[in-house]
């Protein structure tokens, strides 16, 4: 029921691309001035398309400008140069129409689990019974029934990340960015919030764009993978996964998923 | 009572316990003259016998230490969000503040008692200073230590500066500001002390220089002892109202 109510307010984006990609990117270019010396050259060039409903990872090495390029697609930080263009319209400034999950789970100590999932709707002016309601279906979704009024400092690694994806997904935002939102969890917690994830995607019909370092995780979840060079960034592979939904840990013993984490493995050149 | 809460209530006890007891036994030992140092039971009876003395000398200290305190809060708070949220305010008024913090308070209290006369107003008047420097300084610490995370994130849904100050920076400043509130409040009643000792009608630290004079010892050591309990009981007023405050310190704590 919940999840039915969060794919009516996506604007049906999955259902029916327009003419144009949900996102477009073409020549994104990033550089940072340093005093007394050549500018920093953080992207060079990212050009890809985004559709609706995909699920995207952005994967690359430690320090690539992976980030930096999700927090240009957020409108968190301008690019020197390029387009961004979500639904036909320019990203210049933060989207509050957008959901964004950072590495660390970023709740407010001060505030109950409930509290923070609603913080989007207390900003955006719309906390109302309704919006109670549906923090509430989010938080059942996600597993944390009967956590509501707890506080962060309560919860576990794993479930406080699972609050933040709450948070992120309350405004019914038509484009989820996740900032190696489970990097900071353990090997076990992080394929059961993957699983997690794409549970969430499935019913919401969300989305997302995901930056990680880590290849299997990029494999397993994704539509698509834009492997990011070294700094400075340009896209040294798009490849499309292939593999059915829904995903199961099987899969990754299979062939098909060890040829895909070779290939990316090959952009990323760390194999051969 | 869990063993622990036991535990923390038996030992500070357990601890003041064995110093009066060996003072009690020095002064008797050695027959200590009162006037040089009476002994805790002197001090117990001198108490007992002036109880209500000490009280209504206690009321006028503690008000000049509450509202002194008070009066620190309602404008040193505002005070230190205008300087931490402000690079300019900051250049202009921080460094002012650091100089105004290095007079000793000692020092300016004849004048302020020139300004404001014997009354409670100068005492109230140099409690204030004594306690603003501590709530300044925390509550701007705690403003600037807001989680970069956090601000991000408001930013990322447009939040006003209103609200951000409101819902983000104000509460995550809450821990730094209660302890600078502990700091100030036991500050506070120290700047009280001073004022009634520099020039005063009444109060505790009147009492105690009067008992001085006449060498009642036992009169002046029980004083001190109301005034440390004093202390004690406002110190411990902060630290109710931030559990109350801030229901979810606590929770983390257990």
């Amino acid at each position: 029921m919940a999840a039915a109510a969060l794919k009516d307010a996506n604007n049906g984006a999955a259902a029916s691309p327009g003419s144009f990609p949900f996102g477009h990117f073409k020549n994104v270019h990033q550089s940072f001035a340093q005093a007394g010396r050549a500018p920093l050259v953080a992207i060079e060039n990212i050009t890809f398309d985004l559709a609706a409903g995909r699920l995207v990872t952005l994967l690359g090495p430690s320090g690539c400008g992976k980030t930096t390029f999700l927090k240009i697609v957020g409108g968190l930080m301008s690019a020197s140069s390029g387009t961004i263009q979500i639904n036909g319209r320019d990203v210049r400034e933060p989207q509050p129409d957008f959901g964004v999950v950072f590495q660390q789970a970023n709740l407010m100590p001060w505030r109950t689990v409930l509290a923070n999932v609603l913080f989007p709707m207390e900003i955006l002016g719309r906390n109302d019974a309704a919006a109670k309601l549906a923090a509430k279906e989010l938080l059942a979704l996600v597993g944390l029934e009967g956590f509501e009024q707890s506080y962060p400092s309560q919860l576990s690694g794993g479930m406080q990340q699972r609050v933040a994806l709450c948070r992120a997904l309350i405004h019914k935002p038509k484009l989820l960015l996740m900032d190696e939102p489970f990097g900071a969890l353990d090997e076990l917690t992080r394929m059961e919030m993957q699983d997690l994830l794409l549970d969430i995607r499935r019913k919401t019909g969300a989305t997302v764009m995901f930056v990680t370092h880590s290849i299997s995780e990029a494999v397993y979840i994704s539509d698509d993978i834009i492997v990011f060079s070294k700094r400075p960034a340009v896209v040294a592979d798009h490849i499309a996964v292939g593999l059915p939904y829904p995903r199961t840990s099987e899969m990754r013993y299979r062939a098909e998923f060890t040829a895909l984490e070779h290939r990316a493995g090959r952009a990323l050149g760390i194999t051969r | 009572m869990s063993k622990a809460a036991i535990r923390n209530a038996v030992f500070p006890l357990l601890g003041v316990a064995v110093i009066v007891i060996a003072w009690q036994i020095y002064t008797q030992a050695f027959a200590i003259s009162r006037i040089v140092l009476p002994s805790p039971l002197d001090i117990l009876k001198a108490s007992a016998a002036n109880w209500d003395v000490l009280l209504r000398q206690s009321w006028p200290t503690f008000l000049e230490s509450v509202l002194g305190f008070l009066l620190a809060v309602v404008i040193g708070i505002p005070f230190a969000v205008c300087v931490a949220s402000s690079r300019i305010l900051n250049l202009t008024f921080y460094p002012i503040l650091i100089a105004t913090q290095s007079i000793p308070k000692v020092a300016i209290a004849p004048i302020i008692l020139v300004w404001f006369g014997l009354g409670m107003q100068s005492k109230l008047v140099i409690a204030f200073l004594v306690a603003f420097f501590p709530i300044v300084v925390d509550t701007a610490a705690g403003i600037r230590a807001t989680p970069p995370g956090l601000l991000e994130l408001a930013r990322s849904l447009r939040a006003s500066p209103l609200q951000i100050f409101l819902k983000i920076q104000f509460p995550a400043a809450l821990p730094f500001i209660f302890a600078g509130a502990k700091v100030a409040v036991t500050l506070a009643v120290i700047g009280a002390v001073i004022g009634e000792f520099v020039g005063s009608v009444n109060g505790l630290g009147n009492l105690l220089l009067s008992a001085n004079s006449q060498l009642d010892s036992p009169l002046a050591w029980a004083a001190l002892v109301w005034l440390s309990v004093l202390g004690i009981l406002l110190f411990a007023a902060v630290a109710v109202a931030e559990r109350i405050v801030m229901p979810w310190s606590d929770t983390a704590r257990h």
